[in-house]
């Protein structure tokens, strides 16, 4: 037979020219080992902001729950950050350097578009040659990085991945805008993956649910690099308070853990107004709630790693406890899963 | 099934129960404005508006939600849309 004919083609390739490959042995289960955060020194106020633009400490506190936020200095970049949180969760899982082999950072403010953070924030925190990938899911980009890397410790692509979420959102907020700069906020958060201890425990890192809705792309975007964030406030608003609570109840559902049996619920940190919105309509009595973004602002992709490392340093949350995060935000895109707290 | 104004009116007034901390359902009549007397601002009137979607089966946008100023401006939408459904 002609091996060019449609025929043969179909047929798939010869004995002669298929290969044999092997796979990597993977991990049963992945699980979070530590978290580390990061936030700038400079806390700016409600006061702070109603000084420079028509807006005031309670209409803030009542529309956003946010009391002050973290900005950072003008030359303290996303990948320093970055190092920061990352270097608090390695220091925390007791590993070391070289046991790394993989770093992910979730950002949608990279100060540039090549090259990427995560190669330059591995090299200074002495990780050796790494696989290094940015990944941009805005608002829901730590879940998406947490459940990539849970899926490259369980297929043996990595046995140990450094996740960070970063944003320096304040370089692309106009600071005229009170629809948008009293929201948005500077920080980092990051967590060690790897392998479970024993097979026998059971995963740390539930299956992701995840999805996107690609009509509302106009609801939050920055149009250009010479642009500022927008955000349609009412429209995000309707969409995160109807659409979000069955995602994170089929994470859930996902993972055989019952809402009714959630130690915590640590949704992305939009506004405490959504959070409380979608905390309401899961209905889980017994979860502790994040709501970091008090004095913490929005930081995006940094917002959930952020609230767990500091809950978990304020010692609210006990080891194995089982808490469902779920990003959500710009594209739009979400993710949500459920974790066993390191 | 077409539903009376009482109907609405305490379907209403559960919703913002339990939407709003202060608000209970007695308080929740015809002639209050939501903004005025209930404390009521535009992210808790999106909120009315897709638990009444919840309720009642009957969409109301952020446009159309801009003229509902009374309680008894969101009864007459509700009525009107289950009336055309």
């Amino acid at each position: 037979m002609n091996p060019g004919t449609p025929a043969a083609r179909a047929a798939g390739p010869t004995q002669k020219g298929s290969t044999r490959m092997r796979l990597t042995q993977g991990s049963p289960g992945a699980r979070i080992l530590a978290f580390g955060g990061y936030q700038p020194a400079r806390v700016v106020t409600n006061d702070e902001l109603a000084a420079t633009m028509d807006t005031h400490d309670k209409w803030i506190r009542s529309r956003v729950g946010i009391a002050s936020r973290r900005i950072a200095g003008p030359d303290e970049t996303v990948a320093d950050m970055a190092v920061a949180a990352g270097g608090k969760a390695l220091a925390g899982s007791g590993l070391s350097p070289a046991d790394i082999d993989l770093v992910i950072v979730a950002t949608c403010t990279p100060e540039v578009q090549i090259p990427n953070t995560a190669a330059t924030v591995a090299r200074r925190l002495g990780i050796a040659a790494p696989g290094a990938y940015d990944l941009n899911a805005a608002c829901a980009g730590f879940c998406y990085a947490l459940a990539s890397a849970s899926d490259a410790v369980r297929t043996g692509t990595a046995r140990h991945v450094l996740v960070i979420g970063a944003e320096k959102l304040s370089q692309w907020v106009d600071w005229t805008d009170r629809s948008t700069a009293i929201i948005f906020a500077d920080g980092a958060g990051a967590a060690v993956v790897g392998p479970v201890a024993d097979p026998a425990d059971g995963p740390g890192i539930g299956p992701v649910v995840w999805g996107s809705a690609g009509d509302m792309a106009d609801k939050i975007y920055i149009k250009d690099r010479n642009s500022f964030i927008f955000q349609e406030g009412q429209a995000v608003f309707r969409w995160a308070t109807t659409a979000l609570h069955p995602v994170a109840r089929k994470a859930c559902e996902e993972a055989g853990v019952a809402p009714g049996e959630l130690a915590a619920f640590v949704p992305h940190q939009a506004n405490l107004r959504i959070v409380e919105a979608i905390a309401r309509k899961l209905g889980a009595p017994q979860a502790k709630v994040a709501d970091d973004i008090v004095t913490a602002g929005n930081t995006s992709s940094a917002s959930i790693p952020l609230a767990l490392s500091r809950m978990i340093e304020r010692g609210e949350l006990s080891s194995g406890a089982p808490a469902l995060l779920i990003g959500f935000g710009a594209g739009v895109c979400y993710a949500a899963q459920v974790i066993a707290i390191p | 099934m077409a539903m009376t104004e009482q109907e609405i009116l305490a379907g209403l007034g559960e919703i913002m129960e339990e939407i709003t901390e202060d608000v209970s359902a007695d308080q929740v009549t015809p002639d209050k404005s939501f903004v005025d007397d209930l404390d009521v601002d535009s992210l808790t009137m999106v909120e009315i508006a897709t638990a009444a979607q919840d309720k009642f089966g009957v969409e109301i946008s952020d446009d159309q939600m801009k003229d509902l100023k009374t309680v008894q401006d969101v009864v007459d939408f509700i009525r009107r849309a289950g009336v055309s459904a």
